[in-house]
Order: C-alpha cells, then structure tokens, then sequence
C-alpha cells in the first residue's frame, strides 16, 4: 500500500512565510532603508535583485552537481531528484539573472546586451550549457542510465562555471561594478544589509520552490500509485518519456 | 584499443576525410560571406578555430558509431579490461585525427585566406596551441561521445553539449592565435596557454573520474 506521508512536504508552509517575509522585509529595506546610488541613480536598485539572483544560480548549479556526485556514489534516486531540482530551479532563476543584467546594463551604459560585461557574458555561456540538462535527460529513456548520465553531466557543468569565468574575465575588460571586493565588500553598511537581506530572501525562495517541486513531484508519483493500487495493477505502468527523475513510491 | 581504432579508419577512412573536407568548404564559405580575399588577426584567428571546432563536431560525433552499431561496446564491456583504457583509447584516436586535420587546415588556410606570412618560431607556437587545444577538445569530445552516444538524439545532444563546453577553450586558443596571424607577427602570450593547460588538466581529470560511469551497461 502506498504511504501517503510525503517525503518532501515537511515544513513547506513554513519555509513559505519565511521567504515571504524576508524577501518583504528585504523589498522595503532596498527602497526605503538603502540609500539612492550616487552615480546610477535609482536604477541601481536592481542590484538587490540581480547579483542574489546571480548569486543564488550559481549555488544551485553547485548543489546540481554535489547532489550529482552524491547521486553516482550511492545510486539513491533522491539524490538525481535533488540534482534535478537544484539545476532545474537553477536555470530559472539564472534566466531572471539574465533579464535582470540585461535591464541594469541599459539603464548604466545605455545597451541591452554589453559584450566587454565578463559577469554577464559568462553567465549566457553557462546559462547555454545547463539549456542542455532537459533535453540530455529527455533523450534517455531508461530511468536509471538517465539519472547517471544527467549526474555526469551535473558534475562536468558544476566544474565547467569557474573555468568559464575565469576563461571570460581574463578575455575581457572590467567593466563591471564591483560590489563585493576581497576584504569583504565595498558597499556601506546601509547597502550591505539590504543586500544580505536580498540575498537572505532569495535564498529562502530558491530552497522553498525547490522544495515544493520535489514535493509536488513526490505527491504525483504517490497518487499514480494509489491509482494503481486501487485499480488491482501491480506493475509499474509502461513509462512515459519525460525529462523528470521517476520516483519509487513503497 | 588504439590499434583497432586507428585500423578502423585506415581501412574505411570516413572520419578523416570528412573533416578534411569540412574544413577546405568552410574557408570558401568564409571568402564569400565576409567579401575578403585574405583575413589576418583576430578575423584569421576566428575563422582558422571556429571551422576547427565545428570539423572536430564531426569526429565527436562518429566516436563511438562504430563500436555501438556493430556491438563493440558489448564486446570491450565482457573483456577483463579497465574501462579507462577505452577512453585512453577514444581519445587518443580523436586527439591524432584533430592534429592531423590542424596541420591540413592550417595548411589550407594559410593558402586560401591568411594575408600575413608566419615566420618560422610563429609556425611553432601555432603548432603548440594546435596540440594543447587538440587534446582539450579530445578529451571534452571523448566524455561528451561518450554521454551521446545512448541518447536519442545523438547528433543533437553532441552539438548542444560541445559547443558551449569548449567554449573557454576557445577563447584561450583565438585570443592566443591572434597575434601569431597578425600583420607583423607577434609572440604568444603564456597566460591564454596557462588557461588551456588548466582546462585540459581539469576536463582530463573529469574524463578519468567520470568515464566508468557511461560505460557502466
């Protein structure tokens, strides 16, 4: 019989009020509390947006590809889920990094798209790669060389983004505002705390969604089970193709 | 492993020729689309790597072909042998076809495009990046043929992969080449051979750590 006790579903909600009200607090302190940039103006009030979310893509690929390694060490499927929703996650929000840079370049150079931006140009190059992930793991139709695979692929991306930054930044000129320097950041104090409140909020959003995907893909996994349970099938049915990890339901 | 791999070739040269070919139609695409007769620096130095990274697309792609159709793979799995001696092997393999297509290319393309003429020690390093860029991409190629091969979509997922993987490995070698294509020549600057010495250490590492795992049935 199927438990119907999910795995991930564990404090959801409270993760959910967390990032809401972190990222509430967060939104007001960036435009009320920070004040307003002397060079840029307002528009650099998209730097609490952007570089989080920068921030945040880059630690989910990170996690794809430890979840990666985990996943090929133990063959447990949780792991290749975790990998899955960590880059899958990840490339949503480095699409928002994307979109939110390209908005912050208009308004500081007047361009869309600046090529001499090594921060931006490395994140397409490695937003490029990671498009890959889905239709890598949707080729592969047997649910465990997918998973494998995909966790190769985790693993050799995870590696390929510092290499790729350093490949792009030796390449280009500095152009790009730098908002946190070696000895801990350049920002004044009002600034920083906004920011790490960004940061904080965005974050939590990253880890709950994440969270909620692998709940809601749990749950569906539960309930194809019950179906099956309740219809007197004792077999898995004959699988659909599908980019997602498949997930056995005791 | 290797003798089998380069025997397959000799016997039925495909992969070869095809790049070969790949390469001489590419720099008559590029005569007509950029309207030059003759390209130097960073110009020669993009069209000389983009066609060298698109010609070893080719030979990523028929890397495993042969052993997956007729059942080597079957057969090298059953042997009492290290699965790193087939990426030892396959690498191997794709790192003596791209070096012998860059000496064509670089050949070719010194005939059809290049304006300036490389002195001698300019020849040398371009043959030095050529190795150090080829064993790179050989390495990339090998783990990415080996990722492609089970897939569905072979040809699709080997481009999608590669390309943006090797993309740091590029701008290493254009950057590197520039200056060696130059009118007036100039010298090869070490921080763009560091960069590629780092990437094939890395991506070597990675191939060894990870192959076992795509070989594993």
């Amino acid at each position: 019989m199927p438990t119907t006790q999910s795995l991930y579903g564990r404090r959801l909600t409270g993760y959910a009020i967390a990032t809401a009200i972190v990222l509430s607090v967060s939104i007001a302190l960036a435009f009320f509390y920070a004040p307003i940039e002397v060079d840029q103006g307002f528009s650099q009030k998209i730097f609490y947006i952007h570089v989080p979310l920068a921030i945040v893509t880059l630690g989910g690929f990170v996690f794809g590809g430890i979840f990666g390694i985990q996943y090929l060490r133990s063959g447990d499927s949780r792991h290749d889920l975790r990998s899955y929703t960590a880059i899958h996650q990840g490339l949503i929000f480095c699409i928002g990094a994307l979109i939110t840079g390209s908005i912050w370049a208009k308004a500081a150079w007047g361009q869309w798209w600046v090529w001499d931006e090594p921060t931006l140009v490395s994140f397409l190059i490695v937003f490029l790669l990671y498009c890959t992930y889905q239709p890598l793991r949707f080729s592969i139709e047997d649910p465990e060389r997918q998973a494998r695979y995909a966790a190769v692929f985790a693993v050799v991306a995870g590696v390929f983004v510092p290499v790729n930054f350093i490949a792009v930044r030796l390449a280009s000129p500095l152009i790009h505002p730098r908002v946190l320097d070696s000895s801990g950041g350049s920002l004044p104090n009002d600034m920083r705390i906004a920011f790490y409140s960004a940061l904080l909020g965005v974050t939590l959003l990253f880890i709950t969604i994440c969270k909620y995907e692998m709940a809601s893909k749990h749950s569906r996994a539960q309930l194809a089970a019950l179906r099956r349970s309740l219809s007197g099938e004792r077999d898995e049915p004959v699988s659909v193709r599908t980019a997602a990890p498949r997930i056995a339901v005791k | 492993m290797l003798y089998k791999e380069l025997t397959l070739e000799r016997r039925a040269p495909q992969t070869l020729t095809a790049m070969a070919l790949f390469c001489a139609s590419a720099f008559v695409i590029f005569h007509f689309a950029l309207g030059r007769n003759e390209v130097e620096g960073a110009l020669a130095s993009g069209v000389l790597w983009v066609t060298l990274a698109l010609a070893a697309l080719l030979g990523i792609g028929r890397s495993f072909v042969a052993d997956r159709e007729e059942g080597g793979l079957d057969g090298f799995l059953l042997a009492p042998a290290p699965r790193t001696a087939l990426l030892v092997a396959k690498a191997t393999t794709l790192m003596i076809f791209l070096l012998i297509v860059g000496f064509f290319a670089s050949l070719i393309f010194s005939v059809l495009l290049l304006g300036p003429t490389p002195n001698a020690s300019q020849w040398a390093s371009l043959a030095l990046l050529i190795l150090l860029a080829d064993l790179g991409i050989a390495l990339v190629g090998t783990l990415i043929a080996g990722i492609a091969i089970q897939t569905r979509a072979r040809d699709l997922i080997t481009s999608i992969l590669a390309l943006p993987l090797l993309i740091p490995l590029l701008i290493a070698v254009t950057k590197a080449s520039e200056p060696l294509l130059s009118v007036g020549g100039g010298t090869l600057a070490w921080r763009w051979m560091a960069l590629l010495g780092l990437y094939d250490l890395i991506f070597g590492l990675l191939a060894y750590a990870l192959f076992d795992y795509l070989v594993e049935d």
